[in-house]
């Protein structure tokens, strides 16, 4: 064989494996990671920065919104559209007022003790429009937690019997739903992990599989950004 | 045979066709199957069933499309025994199955190459994540399929790493025979490996696995379908592995030349049997408790899960039984090599051969008594935990045989500082440091500070890498030039050794010390302060890989396009396989040989320790 | 010819008496290397004297290195001697060494030392280990006890993907998200998961025990002066495994009662809900999860 073919023969193994490398890669970077989601800063330049989050907790996502339908996920408004991302940029020493609305029905907590909210402002949360400092733990659908900032609360779930349940994501304010409120405030800049800690994926043992395992389902980050 | 004859004949091709097959065979009957099944696994979106019988299909079609069912269908038929898969010339019989031993080794040497670059590839990448320590590079649960990945394919494809290539290969020519006891089986094992880790370089496809090397249930039990590729990965290198093992022991057993009796064997035979008896007994057990993981995982039975009767103890231990065997699979061949070598180039016999065949069989029998110290904190029964401190001290007493046979082998020697025994000497280097830093793990009370964390990462990778792996590259430098008859660059050689050298001791050697900061095992995130170690670590990292390239450009270059005839005997060995022609001709010998002693005689005088059958002896 | 081997002449034989300068050589660099390890990297050992497991610790790691240093100065010694000592000399015809096979008396002065000093270790760890545990889990039934473990100020710890809660039985069961532990008391931690395998690390206080689940898995440690100290997760749990840290902190008794009153306080709202027993319809407390069809929450 001619050099100049066995050359030709190693470019084009080396470009090869260029290709499946890089191909590899980005596929990993994308793999099970959520795009960022910039929540709105008011009060941004002037006095201290105030963020509404709106996020919605549903049964089921869907085929439109994810390639897994029956998983349950977390879904954030933005720009007046219900999208499934679960990394939140948000400002540092902000507050930060959060409401919660929940298509999902009930399933108990493994560990009772996160039915007990703390870490936000009162350590309370309102439960349509009602205060309430800890729910029944068998009522708790899904839950919200950031362990770095010491934030946990529980979501109530919808009863079994409500009219009008919501099938797939995203979900309608006509569908049964609960309604949580809380505040809670940022302060240093940082990666702040935030899962639920229901175990809610059903067919998984432990319940702890496919949604709970991944990001962009039922786990996320809090990006806290300086100003 | 004309060029269309080949292409419809069995071959890789047909393999991969029937394979894809098989693959969707599988994939739509276990659908069919699971529309009966229980109800709410319709939640997690996936058919765990499919994957496994999707992949099963797929093997059992790949090695039906290369020709295995072939000879079995024939016999049934009624047709002689044959070998008329050795029969094949030229490079196609390269890629299918070939019953030639030599071409079988060659075959591993490259397929292994592969996969151990792709799991060096995923080193990389878990650096890269590492160099900061909150940013994140990578997804939190793809940076731990990465990690998984890493551990999984070295630990899989290097269990094989020197006899799939290097012991089939010579230990027909070391003990006179001209072929395997079992050559289908030889082949099989070899593309059962590859079938093996294609499957495992596909589990990203289905979610990866959030496990680690290890797989621990019950996190294996909840894990994404990416989880199955591992199983299956895990089992077909299981069965590739007994089978290897199993050929290699009916061989020296059985096939050995007139006049080679136990004590006149080479040592490195001596180090493959006692590799392939742990093989034979410790993989079975791997592919027992990954079946039963499989069955957890879609059968919905409990073996390991704890609230239904099962225990998660259950698979640490199954796993352990064979999992520390297993790090003897890997490091005996580099004993093995180190003192088969080190005579060669110190111009000495072996010194103590006695010796050093009882510290490889020694480390092999009491490689089954040490695995609870894996398990020190998880709530063993503590009077367990001295027995398994006593019994894992004790193995660095053969251990040290190997050491002492060594360094005596060199002492007063004539040594030469060629690339095969500068590999050799960075092995007594790196394993010292490897083997103490297991003295500190061995402790209980120190293995309560260090277990867990990058200390007995270290660890392992001194003694691993730097144990199989140098020896690995040594082994290639040595025997290459016979394999191909092409000469390998030496300067190059020489830069390539140095560079991984310095390199792998600056990547590792931080990690003892991370690992007493504080910093635990594959973990995406760690402390602010450990930032510029991790970094010192990942850029040396980065360099070691780049050594790897220089190794991959002399390979390259030596056999493309320098081409230089390598000489039958470029070491002035002793020893039988350099007195043949590089390469080897398909048949070994003209005649069988007749051996009259061990092939250390250096010093000794001009007195061959064989002769071809039919001529005077040259000794008694 | 293919039986010919490659023999060549042997170098001219050489008197001088080489095993005895090496032997000089290592004496003198252990003697001098050995105190040196132990003064200067000695004190820099982990985990530290938060608590008298992590000094346990620390004195063996210390043990260990000094008996370890004259083995590396052994082989440094050996191989830098030989290495340059033997050396073939370049551009000279290959010559074989003497033939030199055995030594029978060498071979049985290593088998007994190398014998004796894995016997010290062994016993000498297990010596160490016995006093009182090590800061190791154990397992439910502990056998290395310390002194006075019956009155052990008891925490469990659960470990769950991905967080450790903390239950203090002495405060009535209250359960917390922080470990804080009152200064100069022997603790008893029973370690625990309620799904896939953990391992609750104290890092400064050298306590490691793996959470299986279903397994009680109990540690002593004697916490000494206040400090804090990180807890990490060492057994890989899954997706935040890597994230599943947060400090603990030991606390001189006036401030461990404030903190233990605001701790119960936050805890009274649930504690109706704790201290049900599952069949009397509190909160399902399953290892595995399985719910009805009916209960589904997707």
């Amino acid at each position: 064989m001619r050099v100049g073919v066995k050359l030709l023969l190693i470019a084009a193994a080396v470009t090869a494996a260029g290709v499946l490398i890089g191909f590899y890669v980005s596929h990993l970077t994308k793999l099970a990671g959520s795009p960022a989601y910039s929540a709105p800063v008011q009060n941004a330049g002037s006095g201290h920065p105030v963020v509404n989050l709106e996020i919605q907790t549903v049964a089921a996502v869907g085929p439109k919104l994810s390639q897994n339908p029956d998983w349950v996920s977390y879904l954030v408004k933005d720009n007046g559209q219900w999208k499934r991302k679960t990394v939140w940029d948000l400002p540092a020493h902000a507050t930060i007022n959060v409401t919660i609305y929940n298509f999902d029905g009930a399933s108990a907590l493994r560990n009772p003790f996160y039915a007990r909210p703390q870490g936000m402002v009162g350590n309370r949360i309102m439960v349509d429009g009602q205060p309430v400092d800890h729910i029944d733990p068998n009522d708790a659908s899904h839950t919200f937690a950031v362990p770095a900032l010491g934030i946990i609360l529980a979501i109530p779930g919808v009863t079994d019997d409500a009219k009008n349940q919501c099938g797939y994501a995203p979900c309608q304010m006509s569908n049964a739903h609960r309604t949580i409120k809380f505040t809670f405030h940022t302060t240093t800049p940082g990666h702040f992990r935030w899962q639920c800690f229901v175990p809610c994926a059903a067919g998984w043992i432990d319940g702890f599989g496919g949604p709970m395992q991944t990001i962009g389902y039922m786990d996320g980050f809090l990006n806290v950004k300086a100003a | 045979m004309t060029v269309a004859r080949r292409l419809l004949g069995f071959n890789l091709l047909t393999g991969a066709i029937l394979g894809v097959v098989g693959w969707y065979v599988g994939w739509f009957g276990a659908h069919a199957i699971h529309g009966l099944s229980i109800e709410y696994f319709a939640d997690t979106d996936y058919n765990e069933l499919s994957v496994y019988l999707a992949y099963i299909g797929g093997v059992v079609g790949f090695l039906a499309g290369l020709g295995f069912l072939n000879y079995p269908l024939a016999r049934l038929r009624g047709y002689p025994p044959s070998l008329r898969e050795k029969e094949g010339a030229g490079v196609g019989r390269y890629f299918g199955l070939c019953t030639d031993h030599k071409v079988v080794g060659i075959q591993y040497l490259w397929g292994i190459g592969l996969f151990f670059f792709i799991g060096g590839l995923n080193a990389m990448l878990i650096r890269t994540e590492l160099l900061r320590p909150s940013h994140q590079v990578f997804p939190a649960g793809t940076y731990l399929t990465i990690v998984g990945l890493h551990g999984t394919m070295m630990m899989g494809i290097m269990s094989s790493g020197i006899l799939g290539p290097f012991a089939n290969y010579l230990i027909p020519i070391m003990i006179g025979a001209r072929r395997m006891a079992f050559p289908r089986i030889e082949a099989l094992t070899f593309w059962l490996l590859m079938a093996a880790g294609a499957i495992l370089t596909t589990s990203v496809f289905f979610g990866g696995f959030p496990t680690g090397w290890t797989g621990y249930a019950p996190l294996q039990t909840e894990a994404n379908a990416g989880m199955d590729n591992y199983i299956l990965f895990f089992a077909l290198v299981g069965i590739s592995m007994t089978l290897l093992g199993l050929n290699m022991i009916a061989t020296v057993l059985t096939m050995r030349a007139p006049g080679l009796t136990w004590t006149r064997l080479p040592i490195f035979v001596w180090g493959v049997l006692s590799t392939a008896v742990l093989m034979v007994l410790a993989a079975p057990v791997l592919v027992a408790t990954l079946a039963m993981g499989a069955l957890d995982r879609t059968a919905q039975t409990s073996f390991f899960n704890a609230a239904a009767g099962g225990s998660s103890y259950l698979y640490q231990n199954l796993f352990w039984v064979f999992g520390h065997p297993e790090v003897y699979i890997l490091a005996l061949p580099g004993f093995a090599i180190v003192l088969e070598l080190l005579p060669v180039f110190a111009r000495k016999p072996l010194w103590g051969y006695r010796l050093s065949v009882a510290g490889l069989l020694g480390v092999s029998l009491l490689s089954w008594f040490v695995w609870q110290h894996h398990l020190f904190v998880s709530g063993i029964n503590g009077d367990l935990r001295p027995f398994y401190m006593l019994s894992t001290e004790l193995i660095s007493i053969p251990t040290g045989f190997t050491f002492l046979c060594g360094m005596m082998t060199l002492w007063r020697g004539n040594i030469r500082f060629t690339v095969p025994m500068l590999f050799c000497l960075a092995w007594f280097f790196n394993f010292l440091i490897g083997g103490l830093s297991g003295v500190f793990l061995s402790d209980v009370p120190s293995d309560v500070t260090s277990h867990g964390s990058f200390f007995s990462m270290a660890h392992f990778h001194y003694t691993i890498m730097g144990g199989l792996i140098f020896t690995f590259f040594a082994a290639i430098y040595y025997w290459v030039p016979k394999m191909t008859g092409w000469e390998l660059n030496e300067r190059l050689g020489k830069i390539h050794f140095w560079t991984m050298f310095i390199f792998f001791n600056s990547t590792f050697f931080p990690l003892f010390i991370a690992g007493f900061e504080g910093q635990p095992r594959r973990v995406v995130t760690y402390a602010h302060h450990l930032q510029f170690l991790n970094d010192w670590v990942s850029v040396s990292a980065f360099c070691l890989g780049i050594s790897m390239l220089i190794f991959l450009f002399n390979l390259v270059w030596s056999l493309a396009f320098a081409k230089k005839p390598a000489e039958a005997n470029p070491w002035s060995s002793r020893s039988i396989e350099f007195q043949l022609p590089s390469p080897v001709p398909v048949h070994n010998f003209d005649r069988i040989p007749v051996f009259s002693s061990d092939p250390y005689g250096y010093g000794e005088g001009p007195v061959p320790n064989w002769v071809p059958a039919g001529q005077p002896a040259g000794r008694e | 010819m293919a039986a010919e081997p490659n023999a060549a002449p042997a170098r001219p034989s050489d008197s001088t008496n080489h095993g005895m300068r090496v032997v000089v050589a290592w004496l003198v660099l252990s003697v001098i290397a050995t105190p040196l390890v132990a003064i200067f990297v000695g004190p820099l050992f982990p985990p530290g004297n938060a608590s008298a497991e992590g000094q346990g610790q620390v004195f063996d790691n210390q043990v260990m290195t000094a008996f370890v240093t004259p083995i590396l100065c052994l082989l440094a010694v050996f191989f830098a001697y030989g290495l340059i000592t033997f050396h073939a000399r370049r551009n000279e015809a290959i010559l074989d060494g003497p033939p030199l096979r055995n030594d029978s008396q060498i071979q049985l002065l290593w088998v007994v030392i190398t014998t004796t000093m894995v016997l010290f270790l062994a016993g000498f760890g297990t010596y160490e280990l016995l006093k009182d545990g090590s800061g190791g889990g154990q397992g439910p039934s502990p056998i290395a006890l310390p002194a006075h473990h019956q009155d052990a100020f008891e925490v469990q710890v659960i470990g769950q993907q991905w967080q450790f809660t903390y239950r203090y039985p002495s405060l009535g069961g209250v359960e917390s998200n922080q470990l804080i532990l009152p200064a100069h008391t022997d603790v008893a931690l029973h370690v625990t998961s309620l799904d896939v395998i953990h391992s609750f690390w104290a890092v400064e206080l050298g306590v490691k025990a793996d959470a299986n689940p279903g397994v009680d898995n109990v540690a002593y440690v004697e916490t000494k002066n206040p400090t804090t100290f990180h807890v990490r997760c060492a057994e890989l749990c899954g997706l935040w495994h890597g994230y599943m840290y947060n400090n603990g902190r030991v606390l001189d008794p006036g401030p461990w009662h404030s903190w233990a009153t605001q701790a119960a306080k936050l805890y009274v709202a649930i504690k109706p809900y704790m201290d049900k027993q599952e069949a009397d319809g509190g909160a399902p407390y399953a290892h595995s999860y399985l719910p009805a069809p009916d209960r589904r929450a997707g």
